[in-house]
């Protein structure tokens, strides 16, 4: 066990200086070699990790979830047999002739499903009778209400709709077509509302878990204590010091992030098998969309770099304050 | 190399570590620190390296007046000292390899010369075949040849040693010295903090002696080279 020190020479006193490329790959071995340090740390406790894991993957999942079934009602809206109807009254002096053949040629469009003739004085009996405003009607010197006939258009977003609502009202014989919107518009502001929350939602949860990654990177930091000292009294930046622990929180928040996905998926997995039935039994095409390879690829990127920015956070915090005594 | 003018250090505790020392080292001399425990030998070192500032004077090291470091350039700094700590400072989780690579590492090195690098440092002080333990699994004295390993590795041009033969017997403290005399050979600057009078002044190098904080001994070299 004899040192050899008083035959050894001790090498040169100065540092030799290091290529460049040389320090790339010292320096490119560093992050691989923290990658796998920081992971085989997060490995070594399971349970704890694994909790990390789930709470990160719930707050993801929760709002990801949250817009998945949004998407899918949006895309329900639109298929939906009746999105609207359009009311088109003709002008005062048409004939009755005239609106019956011109309900014909309508029906006869691609984008018209069925148009419905209906006549002024039928319209006004009617009136008369649901309303018992008889005398009213009587007093009346002639039949206010125009010829009206009741189109429904074939599905389409609102877009179409309105502009087949300008056609119609292009034609002569139309006084005014009026869309008959406000279910749908009530929809979708109903899913716009449902948008808002699920955005504000996430972006709490994402804060949140943002929040629970630098704590946990506060811990790793602070049962890492030692060794930071250590490494900064041999002449460690603080980007040397800092890699390791941005690693771990890239490994909780990629690990998130795949449950996240999990989670999603199996959400998804879970509800398509009734919601399928349900539409079977409507006679409907609809089914149920989960989200797909490249969405929840990007889920798990984001659980990343959520990791890092949580990582980032604590290390900024906190290492400034671990200085050598 | 290294030169104190007027220094004092003073802890929170108003307690005096170091008062009005004024010293200098040139580049390719060895100098033994000495002094009670509690004289400031390890405060002394500490400034080097710059663990602490000084309450007052300056610290001039390779030209450098420490004073004007700023946080972001301490990093550099430290990597061309090399230290022995009195209380080891090794990674208990890593194994010898691991600890005596950090230097090299942080330096920037290719694994390939970090290797040829780590065995022939721990073949210098004797544990070439304890590269892969874990540090608690060696003796005090193994561990404090890891940390002298890890100090010499990266070849400073500065070494700093506080207590390095602390835990060893008479023989190997002989050969850990010699070993630093070897490198206070090839131009490094060594600095020693010791306790141990007769193993010190056999060597025939200056001693510096702390007291209560003051340098008593008149700066002399009793080096005959
Ligand atoms: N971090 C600190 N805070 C407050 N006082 C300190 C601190 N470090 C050292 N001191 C005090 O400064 C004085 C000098 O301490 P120092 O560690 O430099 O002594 P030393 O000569 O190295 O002693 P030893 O031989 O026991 O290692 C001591 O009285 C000690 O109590
Ligand atoms: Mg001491």
């Amino acid at each position: 066990m004899a040192p050899k020190a008083a035959k050894a020479s001790a090498g040169n006193a100065r540092p030799r200086q290091i290529r460049w490329a040389q320090r790339w790959r010292g320096w490119r071995r560093h992050h691989s070699q923290s990658a796998a340090d920081s992971l085989a740390k997060v490995l070594q406790q399971p349970v704890s990790s694994a909790m990390t894991w789930l709470v990160i993957g719930i707050a993801i999942a929760l709002p990801t979830g949250l817009w998945v079934v949004l998407d899918n009602l949006s895309q329900l809206s639109g298929q939906l047999d009746r999105p609207a109807q359009l009311s088109v009254f003709l002008q005062m002096d048409a004939q009755a002739q005239d609106a019956r053949s011109l309900a014909l040629t309508l029906a006869q469009r691609d984008d018209i499903h069925s148009a419905t003739f209906i006549d002024r004085d039928q319209a006004l009996t009617e009136f008369v009778q649901r309303s018992g405003m008889g005398e009213l009607a009587q007093g009346l010197a002639e039949n206010p209400l125009p010829h009206l006939l009741l189109i429904d258009p074939v599905a389409a977003s609102p877009d179409t709709l309105a502009a087949l609502r300008g056609e119609l009202e292009a034609l002569p014989e139309v006084q005014e077509a009026l869309l008959d919107t406000l279910w749908l518009q009530r929809l979708q502001s109903l899913m716009t509302l449902g948008r808002r929350a699920v955005q504000l939602l996430a972006a709490l949860l994402l804060a949140a878990v943002v929040l629970v990654l630098g704590n946990t990177i506060r811990l790793a930091i602070e049962s890492r204590r030692d060794e930071i000292v250590i490494v900064k009294l041999v002449g460690g930046t603080d980007a040397f010091v800092r890699r390791p622990l941005l690693y771990t929180g890239l490994w909780f928040g990629l690990g998130g992030g795949v449950v996240a996905a999990i989670l999603v998926a199996l959400g998804t997995l879970l509800l398509a098998a009734p919601v399928n039935a349900l539409s079977g039994a409507y006679q409907s095409s609809f089914m149920l969309q989960g989200l797909g390879l490249v969405n929840s690829l990007q889920l798990v990127l984001l659980g990343a770099l959520l990791g890092l920015a949580g990582a980032w956070l604590a290390v900024a915090r906190h290492l400034k304050a671990i200085e050598p005594r | 190399m290294i030169s104190f003018e007027r220094v004092s250090k003073r802890y929170d505790n108003s307690h005096d570590a170091l008062r009005e020392v004024s010293f200098s080292i040139d580049q390719e001399e060895l100098v033994f620190l000495t002094g009670h425990s509690g004289a400031g030998k390890s405060t002394l070192l500490r400034l080097i390296m710059l663990m602490e500032r000084p309450s007052r004077g300056r610290v001039v090291v390779a030209g450098a007046d420490l004073g004007k470091f700023r946080r972001g350039s301490i990093p550099r700094h430290r990597q061309s000292i090399g230290v022995v700590f009195q209380n080891h400072k090794l990674l208990m989780d890593r194994p010898v390899f691991d600890n005596v690579a950090l230097p090299l590492q942080i330096a920037g090195f290719e694994y390939r010369d970090i290797n040829r690098r780590v065995n022939a440092a721990l073949d210098k002080v004797g544990l070439l075949d304890r590269v892969q333990a874990m540090p608690l699994s060696l003796s005090g004295g193994e561990q404090q040849r890891v940390g002298i390993a890890r100090a010499v590795v990266g070849r400073p041009s500065i070494l700093l040693a506080d207590e390095p033969t602390g835990n060893l017997d008479p023989e190997l403290s002989a050969e850990i010295m010699q070993l630093f005399v070897d490198f206070s050979r090839v131009g490094v600057t060594v600095l020693i903090a010791s306790h141990d009078l007769a193993l010190i002044s056999r060597l025939r190098h200056r001693i510096l002696t702390l007291k209560e904080g003051r340098l008593v001994s008149p700066a002399i070299s009793i080096d005959g080279a």
